[in-house]
């Protein structure tokens, strides 16, 4: 049993850090998990009670500042753009609603699991994250900043205090497609998330689209991207190659083998651009 | 080290507790606030049984800091019922529609459900099922779950008890539901008294191990809160332990190595439950030297493997056969054979409590030194023996009470803290508890055999099965546990419930470094039925019969003869079974010929499985003895051995002996399981208790009725009436009294018992399997209709109608329970449970199905009554589960026209089997 702070300032917060590297703790929806055999002693620094990490809003700009600390179950209730379907439809199926009453959108990303179901989503509007320390504020872009299996950008003296999404990216309509051995409370074999914004002309003016839990981090597809612009949005799913997807590089474990993934993947893929082209209603 | 106050409040009161912050919010109410309600099934948020309200959202309080619900309000079960104490709405939906079995989910159910209800009165369906997706229930399979969701604002009332004489065939609601809806029920890690010390067991981290222990003594004084370390020398009887007396082949701790991954080699004693949750093993002195290990049947049969106990060469355990017919001779006249290999994986028993209980000194009457234990069991009586056996002392000085069981399966038919807690107690002389966590559990208990079988079905061109070949190796793990009983059931039941003129089946059951594979629900059955009903299904694609059709065409009919050379002479269900089913069959397949005409890559697919199952002990004596005690006041007792595990023994047995005596139900209080107050009911296992207890239940009303009407002098109808005090004897126009208060008591205060004991009538197989190994069957056949994603390879299962001849329905609400349950099992097991030892030992990994994976099921009740059953009732318990897989694998199959040869059809190997297709039409 270790030290536990839970601080009411941000200043604080990041003034304990800077002394000491901490555990961070939020919702607990994958801290206590790590932690069912054997409790190890460890200090702890609990961010649930900064405001400054605190609820979702708008700004002046346009672009959308998602607090750290948000639980996936406030993302649900908030009123947010069409783009952000695929947003919400990731949340739903973050674990059962427990989970999602307690996990928040900056846990899931610090956690960094290739199987994290909310960072295709966040991938797919451009998300950036935003680090504070006592030196400052740093702003990376999401694939910035997970880098691989468990591991981010995060110095141990920095937070994660938001998640921006910018106007631009919050125009068109936004999918996420989940695929798991089962109904609820699973972890993804494969997961994609898109957003599209079509021209009047019914082409593709902007498409974004990633691949999660086929990589150590999940994939922005960036070449099929700009393989779809201009074309015709009805086409978009029948556009999409292998090739496209080769950039994943999906292992075998005891949900899937690599084959299935990356085959998967590409149907998935397929099927996101196809509900995104015909705007067919979030299910 | 700190610790901090934390102010809450607790349904609707303010209590303050001084805590470590990042507490689990479920262990302060557990052990800080005595809320035993809220029950913890993973400490991982896998399956909610801990959910509780904070702030009035559902969350799993195992994920909670206490330092986050500081001036929150929290709401447990406890705070549920009306401030009267009334069940509330809820509560009383949920016992309407038998919608808690085992109860250990039903606290998680409870309050998610209550969650939703606090936002939304009138949930829909999907509304429900997301708000319920968060936490597991093994036992009931969900509906029964949802639909009293559903029907709570009903507010419909509570059913009435049967008045006297109409109890069985009644809906009774659970007589033990109570204390399952308001928290107070104490499972096995409910009970265990302050001050007890803690045990915790050293497990093995490899499947195949030497090992040399150290300095233990030196680790246990630089340890904070040792007592005391336990080893194989501690052991004062024997350092063995096992299911047949002569195969006590597994060590209480292992001595010099082990043989799988979690097994035991020592235990730590430590002084209480903060020193059990802060002891670190990673410092335990051991020195490990692992071999490789054998893993799976081939390893364990190469040339050179390792031979793993001294008295199988070859790591044969044991072979079964059964030979009837001549084989070859129906081979070589048939039309036509289809044959295959099939294979199936470790299963976990996934009950949501892992193992839990305590065990203290007693004193006998005599002054001897006894012992008692309070364990979550399926089989008191074995603990008993086993217990004593491994203390070197007599049965009659252990006393076994078993808890409250949330879940068992058969996994709760072995040995698991009940001995090194016996070894501690009888050491220490001091109350010591112990509970396994979720990985130690998943990795230390028995689980379902992996088979390889293969089989082959031969038939003539109208469509009449002429023979059956099958062998199946059985993955049996390091200790023989239940294996026997696989070996052994297996050729019984591998033609299945057809007539077959010439079978040749055979078993082996083959010593591994796996996990000791035990006594789960259907003892190989399930397997055998996975290659059985696959071939039935090709034949009848070969031959161009549908596939009910043949089915019917072959069913066992009353006095057909089995494999064994048994006559059945009565309550052979099966061919009721298919009748009822086929209007829905006829149903299903209309709707995927309408889906194949729509295209896509979404395809229906109906299936068909059918079963047959001996209820009771194969070939062996496996007695039940009940007891029905008068008290001088008038009231009942039925002192009651058969532990009811969730499937409703506790009701069942209560029914019949109420009828059978001729009392009204409510009359009739227990006790039950307790090793010093009821006698020998025999293990809840083998489908046996309905069947097998409830008929000694019903003997035992019988003859406590017949001592009633003799001292009344009265003839067999007349009527009682109990009353305080005395009973009344109506007969004739007459009414006798019996007054009851100057009777003599006996040692429980009853002045009249009656007593009832009924052994199902078997015979012993020879040689070649022919005998009579079990008294009464129960048939079975099951429907699905699933929906597989043909470019994802997944399988959605979206309806099953399930037949079930039971003989007689005593309680057609718990009967309905287990077929939903079984039903949920079967899936499981046909579509995604697998247990890999190291990397499948948590219930993330290890996938159970979840409210959204259960298909509407409609269940058919068949009584087709059993002239030896109470009432001619027979079991249900294995049958649920066992023609499942078959129907949904059926059904994917008819749906993708690929045959599934291994079980579960994860998605990954039903697209790999897709492709292959695909390669070979290329």
């Amino acid at each position: 049993m270790g030290a536990y702070t839970r601080p009411e300032r941000l200043e604080d917060a990041l003034t304990v850090l800077r002394a000491r590297p901490l555990t961070v703790l939020a919702g607990g929806t994958d801290h206590f998990p790590a932690r069912v055999a054997h409790t190890p002693d460890e200090d702890l620094l609990d961010v649930t009670a900064l405001p400054e990490l605190r609820g979702i809003r708008r700004e002046a700009g346009g672009g959308l500042v998602i607090g750290a600390a948000t639980t996936w179950s406030q993302l649900i209730a908030t009123d947010l753009p069409p783009a952000c379907d695929g947003l919400k439809a990731a949340a739903r199926e973050v674990g059962g609603v427990q989970i999602q009453n307690r996990g928040t959108v900056g846990g899931n990303l610090c956690n960094a699991s290739p199987a994290a179901d909310g960072v295709p989503a966040l991938l797919s509007l451009d998300a950036e994250v935003e680090l504070a320390s006592l030196d400052g504020v740093r702003r990376l872009p999401l694939d910035g900043f997970v880098l691989g299996n468990r591991k981010t950008a995060r110095r141990p003296d920095e937070l994660l205090t938001a998640i921006r999404i910018p106007a631009a990216a919050l125009d068109g309509a936004g999918r996420f497609l989940k695929l798991g051995a089962r109904r609820y409370l699973v972890i993804s074999i494969v997961m994609v998330a898109g957003t599209m914004t079509k021209a009047p002309d019914g082409t593709v003016a902007g498409v974004r689209l990633a691949v999660g839990a086929c990589s150590a981090t999940a994939l922005r597809l960036r070449e099929l991207e700009a393989t779809l612009i201009g074309r015709p949005a009805a086409q978009a799913a029948s556009l999409v190659a292998d090739s496209h997807l080769a950039g994943l590089q999906p292992i075998d474990d005891v949900r899937a083998d690599a084959a299935y993934r990356r085959e998967t993947a590409c149907v998935l893929v397929r099927r996101c651009l196809a509900d995104l082209a015909a705007d067919r209603a979030v299910p | 080290m700190t610790t901090a106050t934390i102010t809450l409040t607790v349904n609707g009161a303010e209590r303050c507790v001084t805590v470590d912050p990042a507490r689990r919010l479920s262990r302060v109410l557990r052990d800080d606030l005595g809320l035993t309600g809220t029950k913890v099934g993973c400490d991982a948020g896998d399956c909610g049984a801990c959910t509780v309200l904070l702030d009035g959202a559902q969350v799993c309080a195992c994920l909670t800091p206490a330092a986050q619900a500081a001036g929150s309000t929290v709401v447990t079960v406890e705070g549920l019922a009306e401030p009267d104490g009334r069940l509330s709405a809820l509560q009383r939906a949920f016992q309407r529609h038998g919608a808690a079995q085992c109860g250990i989910c039903t606290p998680g159910m409870l309050m998610a459900a209550a969650d939703l209800l606090g936002r939304t009165a009138r949930p829909t369906r999907d509304q429900a099922m997301d708000a319920l997706g968060g936490v597991l229930c093994r036992c009931t399979g969900y509906q029964k779950i949802v639909e009293a969701v559903l029907d709570v604002g009903s507010n419909a009332p509570d059913p009435a008890m049967p008045a006297a004489g109409t109890a069985v065939g009644a809906r009774v609601a659970r007589l033990d539901g109570a204390g399952k809806l308001d928290g107070s029920e104490l499972y096995g890690d409910d009970q265990c008294p302050a001050g007890a010390l803690w045990l915790k067991v050293v497990r093995s981290p490899h499947a195949l191990a030497d090992f040399a222990l150290g300095d233990l003594d030196a680790w246990a004084a630089a340890t904070p809160g040792v007592v005391s370390v336990l080893t194989a020398a501690d052991v004062p009887g024997h350092n063995s332990f096992g299911i047949y007396p002569t195969l006590k082949d597994q060590p209480v701790f292992a001595e010099r190595f082990v043989r799988y991954r979690g097994e035991s080699v020592a235990a730590v004693v430590v002084d209480g439950r903060a020193a059990f949750e802060a002891l670190d093993l990673s410092g335990f002195p051991i020195e490990w030297s692992p071999r490789a290990a054998l893993v799976g049947i081939e390893a364990a049969q190469a040339e050179g493997a390792v031979q793993l106990h001294e008295a199988s060469p070859g790591n044969v355990l044991i072979r079964g056969r059964v030979a009837s017919g001549d084989v070859d001779a129906a081979f070589a006249r048939a039309d036509a054979v289809v044959e295959g290999s099939f294979e199936t994986p470790f299963v976990e028993h996934a009950y949501i409590e892992p193992e839990a209980g305590w065990a203290r000194p007693v004193e006998g009457p005599d002054g001897s030194r006894r012992i008692e234990l309070r364990v979550t069991t399926q089989t008191p009586y074995m603990d008993r023996d086993e217990v004593a056996h491994v203390l070197g002392i007599a049965p009659d000085r252990v006393r076994i009470v078993p808890s409250a069981v949330g879940g068992g399966f058969g996994g709760k038919l072995d040995q698991s803290l009940q001995l090194p807690l016996a070894v501690a107690v009888w050491k220490l002389g001091r109350p010591v508890a112990a509970l396994w966590n979720r990985p130690e559990s998943l990795a230390s208990s028995t689980k379902r055999h992996p088979a390889r079988m293969r089989a082959a079905l031969a038939a003539d061109r109208s469509g009449k099965i002429l023979g059956y070949r099958f062998h199946g190796d059985f993955d049996t793990g390091a200790y023989a546990s239940w294996g026997p009983t696989v070996a052994g059931r297996v050729p019984v039941h591998a033609p299945g419930p057809y007539r077959v003129p010439a079978v040749l089946a055979t078993s082996a059951a083959v010593y591994t470094d796996g996990p000791p594979a035990g006594a789960f629900r259907g003892f190989g059955v399930p397997q055998a039925a996975i290659a059985g009903e696959a071939l039935l299904d090709r034949m009848a694609d070969r031959l161009g019969i549908d596939r009910l059709e043949f089915r019917l065409a072959n069913a066992l009919r009353a006095g057909d003869p089995t494999a064994t050379g048994q006559r059945i002479e009565a309550s052979v269900g099966l061919a009721a079974c298919l009748e009822a089913l086929r209007p829905h069959w006829r149903d299903y397949l209309a709707l995927c010929e309408a889906a194949e005409a729509r295209g896509g890559s979404m395809r229906l697919g109906a299936g068909i499985g059918c079963m047959w199952y001996g209820c009771g002990n194969t070939s062996m004596s496996n007695p039940s003895i009940m007891r029905l005690g008068l008290k001088p006041d008038g009231s009942l007792v039925l002192y009651n051995g058969a532990v009811d595990i969730g499937q409703g023994s506790y009701t069942i047995m209560a029914q019949i002996a109420a009828d059978a005596l001729g009392a009204p139900l409510d009359r009739i209080a227990q006790v039950c399981g307790d090793t010093d107050r009821t006698a020998d009911a025999g293990k809840t296992s083998a489908s046996r208790q309905t069947f097998v207890s409830g008929k000694a239940s019903e003997l035992a009303g019988l003859d406590l009725r017949a001592q009633l009407l003799r001292l009344a002098n009265a003839g067999d109808d007349a009527e009682l009436s109990f009353e305080d005090g005395r009973v009344l004897v109506r007969h004739d126009g007459r009414t006798r009294a019996i007054e009851l208060a100057g009777m003599p008591a006996d040692a429980e205060g009853d002045v009249l018992v009656g007593s009832g004991t009924f052994d199902p009538p078997t015979e012993p197989l020879d040689a070649d399997g022919q005998g009579t190994p079990y008294a009464t069957y129960a048939f079975a056949a099951q429907i699905a209709l699933v929906a597989v994603d043909l470019e994802l390879g997944t399988t959605r299962v979206l309806k099953m109608v399930a037949a079930h001849d039971v003989g007689r329905a005593v309680n057609p609400t718990l009967v309905e329970g287990q077929i939903h349950g079984g039903i949920a099992q079967g899936l499981g097991l046909a579509l995604m449970e697998e247990y890999l030892p190291g990397r499948t030992e948590n219930l993330h990994d290890y996938l159970i199905p979840t409210v959204g994976d259960m298909p509407e099921i409609t269940c058919i009740l068949v009584e087709d009554a059993e002239p030896l059953g109470p009432y001619g009732a027979k079991g249900i318990g294995e049958p649920a589960l066992v023609p499942t897989a078959p129907a949904v694998l059926g059904a994917i199959r008819h749906a993708t026209g690929i045959d599934i040869t291994r079980v579960p059809a994860l998605p990954h190997r039903v697209r790999a089997a897709l492709r292959a297709r695909q390669r070979a039409a290329e």
